[in-house]
Parts: structure tokens; sequence; C-alpha cells
């Protein structure tokens, strides 16, 4: 079976780099192909890898605090630019301070996310998600 | 060893003889360009020219290269267009060739029917990663197939289309390559390839059809794009030779009637330690090149490019004044100005800006980001902040008065700080109109070309 393609990044102003690094060699070890786009990642520059690389899911970390406003708009530019029902999945940090995780998820939902992650998460819960999702 | 380089420009021939042994320079000389009947006697006016200023010449080996006939005019096609657009043009520009335009996405029917127009020699078709996008290319690919004219397509994109594109171009007979992709990987540039398709296409193809065929049997050596022997003679000079050293990061402008072009040789990497490079990482040599940015053929263009204004100001002439010459020239492309008059001045802020345009466009950019950890800086493209040198070849520089005003418009301005152009570079000029010679020597003799070049180049 041809391996599945997965781009990630730390999306906005965000210069957490080691769980990035961390994530994608998980991933990877996992079988997937993975395009990784480091930190710093604007939501256009995932679209545009995701494009080229004909991608079929792309996974948003954010582990400073903004990643809610970082991560408003993600879906509807992906429909804009043909991405139409690409899996986007998202986790790390996601917000500020100390709130109610099904809380912060229902936002995420909403924004049109298929799949959002507390702090702490291991990769291998991801991993099992993406089998799932991607089959 | 005598050798004797020809340069076949659109206007001029120009040849240069090369004693290897005392390692200079015996004599240069042009003549007018005879494209349209046999470009034998144009070559053979200079030569004569050549023989009355330093006697009778016979020469062992004649290399040439050629810009003649508007060069080699390309298309390049990609999918997004900071990304496989932006390598298909990167590719492009560093074989030699004049892209004309560069496209994104699915072409639409307008844009089919401009590359019709513009009728170019080759087009360079690339699009998605190997593995990735396919639906793009493929039906770039059907389209490109449909617009009339005598072209070449080179296919340089997502190799799992290849199968597919090679059955949409047989049965279409157009004539084809399909080499590696020039973006395998997402952000790895891989262009030598395709660089090396479009210089083999050029002998093949351009060579015969623009009549220089009867030049190349002459010379024994394949006839190279003009610009692709700027480039390496660019290269050799910064890099150097098997024990000689070279200058070391440089840029080099070309200013010419119809295109501005700008090399530069440099990693590029951020001279900022919270500086974080961002996008495509761009090669060491590279080139880019203006196809609206000129002083003649292009001023129509180069004129919107700026403002009148702006050229009033930096040549100390009424705006009204400014735009007379400007349509002057445009309308009679052959318009010289007269020595020390308000209009050389024009034309020298002309130039300023049209270098000053073309170099923003070559060098990174820089933007200003804030995170928990302070300020960082993004940078997309090459840092050229501290490159040391910037050369001014071409007439239009070489014929100045005031050179260093012009290439002025290279160095890094305060008010557009997001550009990365060079902070302090000191000016040299090719005086001697020898770099495409040197170009073309450096592919025999490279320790004698670069000897003479760090020798003929002088700092203004």
């Amino acid at each position: 079976m041809k391996k599945k393609t997965i781009v990630t990044g730390v999306i906005g102003a965000d210069v957490h780099a080691v769980g990035n690094k961390i994530l994608a060699y998980a991933l990877e070890q996992a079988g997937y192909n993975i395009v990784n786009l480091g930190v710093m990642v604007s939501q256009e520059e995932y679209i545009e890898a995701a494009l080229e690389t004909n991608a079929d899911a792309i996974l948003v970390s954010s582990l400073y605090g903004h990643g809610e406003i970082d991560c408003n708009g993600l879906r509807e530019k992906c429909d804009e630019a043909g991405l139409k029902n690409i899996p986007l999945l998202a986790g790390g940090n996601l917000v500020v301070g100390k709130q109610e995780f099904s809380e912060v998820e229902k936002r995420f939902l909403d924004m049109g996310f298929t799949k959002v992650y507390p702090p702490g998460t291991q990769p291998e819960t991801t991993i099992e998600d993406l089998k799932i999702m991607l089959q | 060893m005598i050798y004797l380089t020809a340069d076949i420009g659109s206007t001029y021939t120009k040849l240069a003889a090369t004693d290897s042994e005392s390692g200079s320079i015996l004599g240069t000389a042009c003549a007018f360009t005879t494209i349209g009947t046999d470009v034998r006697e144009g070559f053979h006016a200079a030569l004569r020219k050549l023989e009355s200023a330093i006697g009778e010449l016979s020469y062992d080996r004649l290399i040439c290269c050629s810009s003649a006939a508007g060069g080699l005019k390309m298309v390049a096609l990609g999918l997004v267009p900071e990304l496989t657009a932006k390598a298909a043009r990167l590719a492009a520009s560093s074989a030699g060739a004049k892209v004309v335009k560069t496209y994104s996405f699915e072409i639409s029917m307008a844009e089919q029917m401009e590359i019709e127009k513009i009728s170019p020699d080759l087009i360079l078709l690339c699009g998605g990663t190997d593995g990735g996008n396919r639906e793009v290319i493929t039906s770039n690919a059907k389209r490109l197939c449909l617009i009339k004219g005598d072209f070449a397509i080179i296919a340089a994109g997502n190799k799992s289309a290849s199968h597919e594109l090679q059955d949409i171009f047989t049965s279409s007979g157009k004539q084809f390559v399909i080499t590696e992709n020039v973006m395998p990987e997402f952000n790895k540039l891989n262009i030598e390839p395709a660089r090396k398709c479009i210089e083999e296409l050029f002998i093949n193809r351009i060579v015969e059809a623009k009549g220089l065929s009867l030049l190349q049997k002459m010379s024994g050596y394949e006839i190279i794009p003009t610009p692709l022997a700027v480039m390496r003679a660019c290269e050799l000079l910064s890099k150097g030779a098997a024990g000689e050293s070279g200058m070391g990061d440089l840029m080099a402008v070309d200013l010419g009637g119809a295109t501005t072009d700008i090399y530069s040789m440099s990693e590029g990497r951020p001279s900022l330690e919270n500086m974080l490079p961002k996008g495509l990482p761009e090669p060491y040599a590279k080139r880019s090149v203006e196809g609206d940015l000129g002083m003649r053929y292009s001023l129509p263009s180069l004129k919107e490019a700026t403002d009148i204004r702006i050229i009033s100001a930096l040549s100390d002439v009424p705006a009204d004044q400014v735009e007379e010459w400007l349509d002057q020239c445009i309308a009679n492309p052959d318009t010289v100005a007269v020595e020390d008059s308000p209009q050389q001045r024009v034309e020298e802020a002309l130039a300023r800006v049209a270098i000053e345009i073309a170099t923003e466009r070559h060098s990174g950019v820089v933007e200003s980001v804030y995170t928990p950890l302070g300020q960082m800086f993004a940078l997309t493209g090459k840092d050229l902040s501290e490159v040391p040198a910037v050369i001014g070849i071409g007439g239009a520089l070489i014929n100045s008065k005031d050179p260093v005003k012009i290439l002025a418009g290279s160095k890094y301005d305060s008010q557009r700080f997001m550009y990365a152009k060079p902070r302090s570079p000191k000016y040299y000029l090719d005086s001697k109109y020898i770099f495409a010679s040197m170009g073309l020597l450096s592919s025999v003799d490279p320790m004698l070309a670069l000897k003479i070049l760090k020798r003929e180049l002088k700092e203004i």
C-alpha cells in the first residue's frame, strides 16, 4: 500500500521545536511519509505543502497558548484551496490558562478540526487515530 | 594557445582574443550581428576589426555563446506559486533562459492563449512532489498540447505522473523530454537535471533554428546561451579554481535594453541569530531575469513599475520632461541621450530604479515576527546583506559616466528594510565586457579565465 503523507508543523509565532521533532519522528517510525514544516508555520504554508505533496492529513501543533487564534479559519482556507475534507488534527497546549478540555475541544471541532488533543497526549494515541482515519 | 570567444548578441557580435601563454587579452572588437542573412558575416566583420587593431590573428580554438534573436525564450509552469512554480522559474533562469512568465495551478483559457502569443522556444512544466499532486501537471500537459507553435516541452514534475505525461505528449506529436522533478520532496530543490535538459535542447533546437549552426560547425564547441556563460564566469570568480582563490560572495547586475539580470553567488544564510529561514531554499548560484525591466524594449513596463516622480526627483529633471523623454524612447528605441544633458540624468535614474526593483525581486524578504521569546525574523529567499561585492556588467553600466550612482540601486535601503540587499558593498565594473568571454573560456581553461577576470575587474 502507498505510504500516507502527513503535513506537520507548529503554527503561528510559536518556536517550540522539540515536541515537533519528536512527533515527526514517531510518525515516520509508524510508517508515514512526513512533510515537517518546523516552527513558525503560517496557515498558508500548511495548505501549500498539502497541495504539492497531495497530503492525506494536516497535523497542527501549538504550545504557546495562542493556538485558538492561529487555527481559526484554517478549515475555510483548506476548502477554498480545494483540500476538501482533509483531516485536520490539532494538539499541544492550545489555549491560555487552565480551561476545561471538553470546551476547548468543542471550540476546535466547531472551527472544522477533525480531532483535538489535550496537553500531554502521547504520539501513540494520534498514530492509532490516524490509522483509523486514513483507512 | 590562442582562444577566440564570440558572443553573438541580438545587436552586436562581440569577439575577444585571449593568449594562454601570456595570460592576457590580446584584444576585443565588435560588429553588427547578421542573424538575418548569415551569422558568419558579422563574425568575420568583427574579426577584421580585431585584426586591424592587433595584427593578423591565427586562433587555435573558437568558443561561442549567443543571445541573438531574443535569446532562449521560455515560460515555466508549476503548482503552488511559492513552491514548484518558483522552482521551475529558478531552473529555467539558471539555464540562461529568458523566462517571460511563470504560471501556477491549472492554467486558465486566457493563460493558455497568452502562452501561444508569447510563442516560447521551450516550456518547462513542473508540479507536485514525487508521489504528490498529479492532477495539475497532467491537466496542464493536455492544455499545452493544444497550443499551436513549434516549442519543446520539458516535464520536470511529479515522477508518478510520468507515464501519463509520456502518453499525452506522444499522442500530441509535440517534442518533449521527461526528466527528474525540480522539487522531488517538499522544499527540496533539484534543478540540475532540468537545467541540463534546457541546455541540451538549446543546442539541438535553438542553434539550428536561429541560424547559428554554421558558426557551431566552425567552432566545434557547443554554443551556449550568453547568460549561462555570464553565470559560469560569476561562479568561477566567486568560488575560484584549483589552487587559485576566488572573490567569495558576490552579486552581479546586467542591465540591458530588454531585461535586467541579477546574479548572486552566495549561500544567502541568515545574517542574524534570531532569523529563521522559511520557504524554498535557493541555490548558491542564482540568476533572476526581469523581462519587464529594461532600458529600451521593456521601457513601457519599467515606466509602469516605477513612478515618474521618483525618476524626476533622482534626476532633478521636471516630471513632464521625464515623461516626454520616456515617450520618445518608447516610440523610437534607438534614441540615445546627448552627453551631459538632462536626458542623460533621466537615463541614469531609470537605470538605477531598474536595478533597485530587480535586486528587490532577487533578494530575500525579511519579516518581523513577535514571539513569546521576543522578536524574531522570518527570511524567505537569500539574505544577501553581507555580500561584499556588486559587479556591473552590460552596456548601460559600462558606458555610463557615473556607474556607482546606478549600481547603488542594488544597495540596502533603510526605507525598504524588508529586502535583504547588500548593506555596504564595494562596486566593480566589467569595463572591457569580458564576463561572457571568460565564462566560455572557463569550460576549457578555468585558471586562465579566473586570472584574467580578477585582473580586469576594476573597483569603482
